[in-house]
């Protein structure tokens, strides 16, 4: 039967449709960091714990998640992602995944695949997900791959949860992070990404790492700074598919609004809702500081949504001078990766210019030409017509 | 497929039904329902004016007199409209006679 002859029923793409257009729900998706805990340990990670790690005690219980979940599909959402660390480290996943599911949400998955048992990929056969698996790939070969993640016998593993995944016909999708033991790899990796059946697009790669998020370690965050590639190296991989990237920059710096001024979240931030692995609520996925997540544990995500984000929005503004004579003053704002959450990993503060994000944001405007060499981007006036020209 | 109107009907086990925002949206539970991840299945305004009726007591007489009473047509309209929702609805495993 085909969706067009019918007069009652219409098979609907959810992200087009009027109800989440209009973004009349309270919340449109979750986002569920299971647990911080990870069998990998990547070198460029701004999360991750050992699995055995002593945080395990202190995770959300099932039925504190459920709770939450509940609230989440009362209040409009339709998609809930599952991440970490490595969510399948969680023993309670399939007991989470099929509440989540019954409660008519989409399931998100991002993992990295190497706990993908038979019984698994038999239960996302069966009961899908709804929503493509994601699956980051951290090397094409076991040397590459192992040197990114610290484990010996990973790679192997992840292999045979993508060939569960492939042999029970589940949508997953690939993405790529690119870490110098990998980076002769990018062709082999996009061919054999395009073999994948869900694959409509080349993979995505991370590349601009974070830090620590909670600011945990000193040494992880000197050896994420040591693999980060430079902003150049950086531009020319996201150039590789120019067409595509130029076209969808551009489109993108002609929504610019110009700088941001004092107002520290003009993101996304506080829209959705974030919650982590102890059931901090936070604006978005990367934002620990302590002041800035909301304890779900003893309110409501309601409550956190419709009073403590917004006013978070509102009032949490700039004082750094260094960041109101830069970034307050930058038509890039748009465009760089600076941000309250980055500000904090990097520097502990909510508003401190992070110099790796401003100077990719300066190299991939460089590349756009709206920047001459030497331009400082916070120093431009005539920023509207050089939107316009690009 | 002739449907009886004496059977009652019932939301599949296979589906999730909810209700955001006023539509209502029918989520796939198990697979063969959905063929593309992504794609929901939602009623326009007359489907949903059956769909709240079908709650599994009533029969298919029961709704289509209770809609006939409520919206003032003719019963033979709301009849064919009522089999058609139905119908579909039971052929995409939405809906399960009870
Ligand atoms: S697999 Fe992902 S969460 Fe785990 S250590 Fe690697 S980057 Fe971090
Ligand atoms: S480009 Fe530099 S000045 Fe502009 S927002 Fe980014 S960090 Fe701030």
């Amino acid at each position: 039967m085909r969706d067009a002859d019918s007069p009652y029923v219409a098979k609907v793409n959810v992200a087009r449709h009027r109800v989440f257009q209009k973004r009349t729900p309270v919340l449109g998706s979750l986002d569920l960091e299971l647990t911080e805990r990870c069998n990998n340990n990547c070198i460029h990670c701004f999360i991750n714990l050992l699995e055995d790690d002593a945080a395990r005690q202190r995770e959300l219980v099932t039925t504190d998640t459920q709770r939450i979940l509940e609230e989440a599909a009362a209040l409009g959402a339709l998609t809930v992602r599952f991440t970490g660390g490595e969510p399948l480290l969680r023993e309670n996943f399939i007991e989470l995944y099929l509440f989540a599911r019954r409660l008519g949400l989409k399931v998100l998955l991002f993992t990295n695949a190497r706990l993908i048992t038979p019984e698994l990929a038999d239960l996302f056969a069966r009961i899908p997900p709804l929503e493509k698996i994601e699956v980051t790939v951290y090397g094409m070969k076991p040397q590459s791959y192992e040197a990114v993640s610290r484990v010996p016998g990973s790679y192997e593993e992840f292999r045979r949860g993508v060939g569960l995944l492939l042999e029970r016909k589940i949508p997953f999708v690939v993405k790529g992070a690119l870490l110098p033991p990998n980076s002769e790899e990018i062709d082999s990796f996009e061919i054999w990404a395009a073999t994948l059946p869900a694959m409509e697009s080349p993979p995505a790669f991370s590349m601009f790492f974070d830090l620590r998020g909670r600011r945990d370690s000193a040494s992880k965050n000197r050896l994420i700074e040591s693999v980060r590639m430079t902003p150049d190296e950086g531009v020319a991989i996201l150039r590789r598919h120019g067409h595509s990237y130029l076209k969808e920059t551009r489109e993108f710096c002609r929504k610019f609004t110009g700088p941001p001024g004092d107002q520290l979240f003009f993101c996304g931030a506080g829209h959705n809702a974030c919650v982590d692995a102890y059931g901090m609520l936070q604006p978005c996925l990367l934002m620990r500081h302590p002041d800035m997540v909301y304890d779900l544990t003893r309110g409501s995500l309601k409550i956190a949504l419709t009073s403590f984000f917004p006013r978070l929005r509102e009032e949490v503004r700039a004082t750094n001078s260094d960041y109101l004579a830069r970034c307050a003053l930058c038509f890039l704002a748009g465009l760089c990766e600076q941000c309250p959450a980055k500000s904090w990993a990097e520097h502990g503060t909510l508003d401190t210019p992070v110099e790796y994000l401003c100077r990719v944001a300066h190299a991939q405007a460089r590349d756009l030409g709206l920047l001459r060499e030497g331009e400082l981007s916070w120093e431009i006036t005539d920023w509207k017509e050089r939107i316009k020209q690009i | 497929m002739i449907l009886s109107r004496d059977a009652v009907y019932t939301v599949s086990e296979d589906v999730v039904a909810r209700e955001i925002e006023g539509e209502i949206i029918i989520v796939p539970l198990m697979a063969g329902i959905g063929d593309l991840e992504d794609e929901l299945y939602t009623l326009n305004e007359t489907g949903k004016a059956i769909w709240n009726k079908l709650d599994g007591r009533r029969s298919l007489n029961d709704v289509i007199a209770e809609l006939a009473a409520e919206y003032q047509a003719p019963s033979g309209e709301i009849e064919r409209d009522v089999l058609g929702l139905v119908q579909e609805l039971v052929q995409r495993r939405i809906l399960l006679a009870v």
